[in-house]
């Protein structure tokens, strides 16, 4: 028996509708874990270079997490991987709500989608029948709105449907798959659209195995209660009504300004109002104590879920107030827009437009309030009408089909994708490792376990690391010596990049939600999952005998792994720089040095590109191998990644 | 007949619809907690309380598992409560023919909460201990109950044809019933 993993994957042609169910190899599970790792172990064997993401041969595969199904607390969100036409490299994404452990209970670790059907389809999985449906009646219709029709159809209220709405069926880059409250984000759902696969609807009533369930269990109630107990951990801001942190950092526009002054008490008790007035209910996600989400019933609009800075994404871009922001978001939950990357894309085209580049002939009747040219653009957006056929491809690429200056204009993307609107002060070098080096494109993806600041108080900062459990010791003292306004050492900050990604790579291999683990650390120092406790709950799950050592070394292979698709699809050093005006002030050639030192530390040659003996000390030597076939390696670089870091040091 | 008066314990789990968050660990608990070996498998499907969520019509209500019914019932009642709508089968405990709820995935056997009756006892059903947002509250209460005496199954149906024929009647029949044996 396999414990934890259900030790099977559904495989899905849609251009010759077949359906498979094909057992794993349980070594693989040893080597990687689960969900976005072993997705990138599929996606390296199968997805050669060359292929194009619209292309039959690029694969989209929809990962549980390891630990989905079994009692461990907030292990529930899927991985979404595929390759995006936006970046033409990997693409991942992460949603939570109970997908996942309801593919578990169907039998299935993993959905693997190849191919493109003729028509829109949905696919039913319900434990062992698995059905490939029509799904023509259903083109149009809103992301949730077409979950709740297939649950109403099938007569499954206990179905779980992740959808597509139509921002994805006209293959919009910024389309989602939404799911019950959350969404994949980050261009996946233009993947499900390309394929025509409207939705994907999931029905499981088998047992989940695990290896030492009545330890498991005992463990995972402690946790539940410390999760819940835990205020550093969850959606932290969203609970709160005072939006001064997000609305004073955060850059308003096309990504332009911060705005000092705009906060005041008497805008908190009028939002606060707002949104108390709209809030139907708190929810969380399968398994977990935190309500991260809220259900809004604004008048007029379709019911939907609003998750994370969401809250204010549309309207500072809009430079709007909040009840602008909770009326759009009604809109483009359904048509199943990317809160991140949407509001920044009609930022822009909002500039072009007063900049003259975009004229009254590229869009007709465009109003002149900020926030109806929003609702405007949105909807030539999803349809690809007009101009909207270049919007809908994303800033990057707009600039470019636009073209009359339009470039200049783009100057918030990386790795020609839209990153969070955020323009600061004086560099810092741990993030700018982070945004440079990071494989999924966005900063809260591998920012989380060091703190974003210093302490300026010396007897708050002791405090602060007395009891830092979920740190390796060297971070202490590299906090201890922190004082505002300095930088770290070069070796600190190198350190602080890996240890923050490195925790998201756990995290999305086994299925554990990063608010809860990778991303909580770096407000407050106490996320309840670290390197440290999350060996055992793995262990007790799985049957694997597993310390922070091995634990660190999977994370570390998925993370070259994940590295490799990228470097064999063209990623070099040159592509990794953060937006010119990210930070005010830079150093460029303190910059450089950072990056030469990341690549060092991480075993890297000078163009990023993982070494052969990197690749071989992780059981990757099929990578290294193809590599030097493919001339991207000699095979005679130097220095493998530097052996961590985690046990040894620790006592 | 009248039964003497009796003292009771009264297990009562209070449902607070409006704190549910929707996590379901009331569902993990209890399929878990029934497992046999206790925890050996999780498995919502199984679990004797289950969540009922129309999620765009903001209806999040736990159910806890009752009694069999063979059949379903004739029509259905929606509830308009505060502006929301509740279908009947929201608040209904049965395991029923209409809906896949309480049923043994396996052999579709019918599931029936039982307070998680345990040795040693806990003190409250699983449920409620992992509800942290206290959804889910235990309640005991004692109350005088009314001793009723319970008729045996067989007196109940000798007393229905006693009622129809007559007792000397049915006395004759089983005198010359007994006689044939």
């Amino acid at each position: 028996m396999r414990y934890a993993e259900t030790g099977f994957n559904l495989e899905i042609d849609l251009s010759r509708g077949s359906i498979e169910r094909v057992q794993t190899d349980p070594r693989l599970t040893e080597l990687h874990l689960g969900g976005q790792g072993t997705a990138g172990k599929i996606l390296w064997d199968r997805v050669p270079p060359e292929v194009e993401p619209f292309s039959t041969d690029n694969l989209l595969i929809f990962s549980a997490g390891l630990l989905h199904g079994t009692p461990v607390p907030s292990a529930n969100r899927t991985a979404v991987d595929t390759f995006s036409p936006q970046t033409n490299l990997y693409s991942h994404s992460l949603f939570g709500g109970y997908f996942g452990p309801e593919l578990k209970h169907a039998g299935y670790d993993k959905i693997v989608i190849r191919g493109k059907s003729p028509s829109l389809v949905y696919l039913w999985i319900n434990n062992d029948k698995v059905e490939i449906r029509d799904a023509g009646h259903l083109q149009g219709k809103g992301a949730l709105e077409t979950g709740a029709l297939i649950q109403k159809e099938l007569k499954e209220p206990n179905a779980q449907v992740a959808a597509i709405g139509l921002a994805g069926e006209n293959r919009v880059y910024m389309a989602t798959i939404e799911h019950s409250n959350s969404s994949a984000s980050r261009g996946v759902g233009v993947i499900m659209g390309d394929k025509k696969l409207k939705a994907i609807a999931v029905r499981g009533t088998k047992d989940i195995h695990v290896a030492r369930p009545a330890e498991l269990f005992e463990i995972c109630n402690r946790m539940y209660q410390e999760i819940h107990d835990n205020k550093l951990c969850g959606d932290v801001f969203l609970h709160e009504d005072d939006e001064e942190w997000h609305v004073n950092n955060f850059a308003w526009g096309n990504a332009r300004e911060r705005k000092k002054g705009f906060w005041n008490k008497e805008r908190e008790e009028k939002w606060k109002t707002l949104s108390e007035s709209v809030r139907a209910r708190w929810t969380g996600c399968y398994n977990c104590p935190k309500d991260c989400h809220q259900l809004i019933k604004y008048p007029g609009r379709h019911p939907y879920f609003q998750k994370c800075y969401s809250k204010l994404t549309y309207a500072m871009a809009a430079y709007k107030e909040l009840d602008f922001n909770y009326d759009i978001l009604g809109v483009t939950q359904e048509y199943g827009l990317d809160g991140f990357s949407t509001p920044q894309v009609l930022a822009f085209a909002i500039e072009l437009y007063e900049a003259g580049i975009l004229t009254d002939n590229d869009l007709p009747g465009f109003p002149s309030d900020s926030g109806e040219r929003f609702f405007y653009l949105v909807e030539k957006i999803v349809r690809r009408e007009g101009v909207g056929d270049a919007l809908a491809n994303g800033v990057y690429w707009a600039a470019r089909q636009i073209g009359k200056g339009a470039e200049a204009y783009d100057h918030n993307t990386m790795k020609k994708f839209e990153q969070l609107p955020l323009k600061l002060g004086l560099i810092n070098y741990p993030y700018f490792l982070m945004y440079a080096t990071g494989e999924k494109m966005a900063i809260t993806q591998t920012e989380g376990s060091y703190p974003q600041s210093a302490e300026p108080d010396m007897e708050k900062r002791k405090k602060f690391v007395e009891n830092w459990e979920a740190a390796p010791e060297r971070f202490k003292k590299w906090f201890l010596e922190w004082e505002p306004r300095q930088h770290q050492p070069i070796e600190a900050a190198v350190n602080i990049a890996d240890w923050n990604e490195t925790m998201h790579y756990i995290d999305d291999a086994i299925g554990t939600c990063a608010f809860v683990s990778s991303f909580r650390g770096q407000f407050g120092g106490r996320p309840p999952y670290h390197l440290y406790n999350l060996p055992k709950f793995i262990s007790l799950a799985t049957g694997m005998d597993l310390d922070s050592d091995a634990l660190w070394k999977i994370a570390t292979r998925n993370r070259n792994l994940i590295r490799a698709l990228n470097i064999r699809r063209g990623l070099r050093r040159v592509d990794e720089a953060p937006p010119a005006d990210h930070w005010k002030k830079r150093d460029p050639a303190m910059e450089q040095k950072h990056l030469d030192a990341y690549y060092e530390f991480k075993g890297w040659n000078n163009e990023g590109i993982p070494t052969k003996e990197t690749l071989d000390k992780l059981g990757l030597d099929y990578v290294s191998k193809d590599f030097v076939q493919r001339g991207i390696l000699t095979g005679n670089e130097g220095t493998p990644y530097k052996e961590a870091s985690a046990e040894k040091e620790k006592k | 007949m009248k039964g003497k008066l009796k003292k009771k314990i009264v297990k009562k789990i209070k449902v607070d619809l409006d704190k549910c968050i929707g996590c379901r660990a009331c569902e993990v608990a209890c399929s878990a907690f029934h497992a046999k070996p206790k925890y050996s498998s999780i498995n919502p499907a199984r679990s004797r309380i289950r969540m009922v969520i129309d999620e765009l019509n903001n209806v999040y209500v736990p159910v806890l598992a009752g009694d069999h019914t063979k059949s379903e019932c004739n029509g259905r009642n929606v509830y308009a409560i505060s502006g929301k709508e509740y279908s009947e089968c929201s608040f209904c405990r049965a395991s029923c023919p209409s809906r896949d709820l309480f049923k043994e995935p396996d052999s579709g056997l019918p599931l029936k909460c039982d307070m998680c009756e345990d040795d040693p006892p806990q003190k409250e059903p699983l449920c409620v201990q992992v509800c942290r947002a206290d959804a889910l509250t235990y309640e005991e209460s004692e109350e005088e109950v009314e001793e009723e005496v319970k008729q045996g199954e067989m007196e109940i149906g000798l007393e229905s044809l006693a009622n129809k024929y007559g007792l000397q009647k049915i006395m004759d029949t089983i005198a010359r019933m007994s006689k044939k044996g």
